[in-house]
């Protein structure tokens, strides 16, 4: 696993007159309702801790009101924490000054919104520049890179279009070839496909996947929708309530929910098409593999799972794509993981 | 003691004649100080004045009127308004009030642009902090409801009479609108817009030139709208202190009962008037097209 590009650490985030004094019932445990009730201030964001790699998606969930969006803006400091701290590079955020924070805002994040963002007095073209524009990097230049990624996101032939001229999708596509244009490592995105309809919500995904699989951008991405997460995901966080209930995997946050939030989320989840043949194989060691149906370690369980029941094998053996056998899998397991 | 629940507590009539003669007599020494000097402030104000006055009323009714044209057609892109604007311009002339009706558009557009050159930014420091818009809004308050005629009286004291004066006047009476709907306008921007901006690591004055005002825009248009609405109304007012155009004629007309003198300026203001406002929100509606159309 590569090392952490951005590290938070015991972010804590208090909406109210007077966050500090808030900060001590908030250590003490008081909960979000209570701290609501009693105190007038708002828990936004409870003892964050999380590392996302470099070049990975890490997709953080929760429903409305549980922080996903406040979390996302600490990482570019578009919100002042309570407390805590959130390293990029190994550098302190939130010790940036305004000058600092701006150079890295323009040279290392960029960000897509919910609800596009779009200038309605620039065309497409201009939009997707605004990044580049701000930091005076010439027109030419500018241009030149960003009809690159309207194009990459289907937009050719709308650059002098303006934004009210698009539909949604098409809206989206603009604030995504915007970020792309202002090419920082790090993606921000915050329930950037949550106002699309289901089935261009699905192309908008399929773009990100295919744009990532060349990029390898570090990408943070904010959803509400279970399905979302676990297709796009390497990681996905679990927030509720301003807590992180659970991080990891999507497979062990399927298979291992840790409370029961968590629990309830997962529980109407197709896992055959979420958990793959790596993710619950279990070590060689001398088991009987004659007659056990070879298996690549990547494949989603619903690929195979046909195979299993029509030749009815006792056990897989699972293979990396060199065909060297890695893992083991009873046929009696791979039954059990389906029907819990 | 009975007195005390039928008759207010009022100060006493010689102590109020005092009060009055006193703030009379110090303000006297203000202006005699310095109304020379704010005089002088002024004046390139009154250049300005006077040369637009001068160059409107030395034009050629012709030339005028294909200049007046050009502009309304470039304003509105609309050829009904054209014709309109030539038909009311042709009733100014030939009903013998060309000369005055240059004096006044020279008068309205001197304090327009005093207006937009004080109102804007004004706005603009409203819109960045509360604190500025709770002191700004009071003495907006005043200005739009203090009688006119009010004022006048410390200008005139302070600067005599003239077109300067007059000018303060009607820029007093007119930038209200502009000022607030600047405010307004900028206040209203799209919160997602600036988070944008600012996510993109915009400075202050980018975020204020490539975002809040060209989003307000439209509001703020509205407000020159307005602004210049406000400043032919108030023409009549300042021609009482030697303010020449329109308005003097009108005047005349009240002392002297001339009825048809008095209709016919009145429709010549009323004519400026709509023309002036029917060209700058055409001008208004087609510069924010990108709000109109259709999902391609």
């Amino acid at each position: 696993m590569s090392e952490a590009k951005i590290q938070i650490k015991n972010l804590y985030k208090i909406f109210g007159k007077n966050p500090k004094a808030a900060m001590e019932h908030v250590k003490n445990g008081v909960g979000k309702d209570e701290l609501l009730e009693k105190h007038n201030h708002v828990l936004g964001l409870k003892d964050i801790n999380l590392d996302i790699h470099a070049q990975s998606v890490q997709v953080v969930m929760g429903l409305s009101g549980s922080g996903k969006s406040t979390l996302i803006r600490h990482i570019n400091r578009l919100i002042e924490p309570t407390d805590g701290s959130v390293t990029v590079d190994g550098d302190e955020v939130l010790k940036m000054n305004e000058e600092e924070l701006r150079s890295f805002r323009r040279s290392k994040t960029a960000m897509v919104f919910q609800r596009f963002a779009l200038l309605p007095h620039k065309t497409v073209l201009q939009n997707t520049i605004f990044g580049l524009h701000i930091q005076n990097i010439s027109e030419e230049d500018a241009n030149k890179s960003a009809l690159r990624w309207i194009e990459r996101v289907g937009l050719s032939g709308y650059e002098d279009k303006y934004p009210q001229h698009l539909s949604g999708g098409m809206q989206q596509r603009v604030g995504l070839a915007r970020a792309l244009t202002n090419d920082g490592d790090i993606l921000l995105m915050d329930e950037a496909f949550s106002a699309l309809d289901p089935l261009i919500r699905k192309d908008m995904q399929d773009i990100l996947l295919e744009l990532q699989d060349e990029l390898h951008k570090t990408v943070v991405f904010i959803t509400h929708d279970l399905d979302e997460a676990l297709k796009i995901g390497d990681r996905i966080a679990i927030l509720k309530d301003g807590i992180m209930d659970q991080e990891g995997i999507p497979a062990e946050i399927l298979l291992n929910p840790k409370t029961k939030y968590v629990k309830d989320f997962v529980e109407d989840v197709n896992r055959a098409r979420v958990i793959k043949a790596k993710h619950i194989m279990s070590e060689i060691n001398g088991q009987d593999l004659s007659g056990a149906m070879p298996i690549d370690q990547d494949d989603f369980i619903d690929r195979f799972i046909d195979k299993v029941i029509s030749d009815k094998p006792d056990n897989l053996v699972i293979q990396d794509k060199h065909k060297k056998n890695v893992g083991f899998l009873s046929t009696q397991k791979l039954s059990e993981i389906l029907k819990r | 003691m009975s007195n005390f629940l039928t008759d207010f507590p009022e100060m006493p009539n010689k102590q109020f004649r005092e009060f009055k003669k006193g703030v009379d007599a110090s303000y006297k020494d203000f202006a005699r100080e310095w109304g020379d000097l704010i005089d002088a402030m002024f004046d390139p104000l009154l250049k300005m004045l006077v040369f637009f006055e001068k160059t409107l009323i030395a034009t050629p009714w012709p030339i005028f009127m294909i200049v007046l044209l050009g502009l309304t057609y470039w304003g509105s892109r609309s050829i009904k308004l054209v014709i309109g604007t030539f038909l009311a311009f042709v009733f100014i002339g030939y009903f013998r009030m060309w000369d005055e009706t240059m004096s006044t558009i020279a008068i309205i557009l001197t304090s327009v642009i005093m207006s937009v050159v004080i109102g804007l930014p004004t706005g603009i420091a409203m819109s960045r902090s509360d604190r500025t818009q709770s002191i700004v809004t009071p003495i907006l308050d005043v200005m739009q409801t203090m009688p006119p005629f009010v004022y006048l009286i410390p200008i005139v004291m302070l600067m005599g009479i003239g077109k300067i004066p007059g000018l303060i006047a009607v820029v007093i009476y007119a930038i209200p609108p502009l000022i607030r709907l600047t405010n307004l306008g900028i206040r209203e921007v799209d919160k997602e817009a600036l988070e944008a901006a600012d996510a993109f690591g915009a400075t202050k004055k980018q975020k204020l030139y490539q975002v809040q005002l060209p989003l307000a825009l439209p509001t703020i248009f509205a407000g020159i709208n307005q602004t210049i609405m406000m400043a032919l109304a108030m023409v009549i007012i300042a021609s009482m202190i030697g303010v020449k155009g329109l308005g003097q004629p009108v005047l005349q007309s009240i002392y002297n009962q001339y009825f048809t003198k008095g209709v016919l300026y009145g429709l010549a203001i009323v004519i400026v008037a709509i023309v002036f406002d029917r060209v700058s929100q055409s001008y208004g509606q087609r510069i924010q097209k990108h709000r109109s159309g259709k999902i391609v």
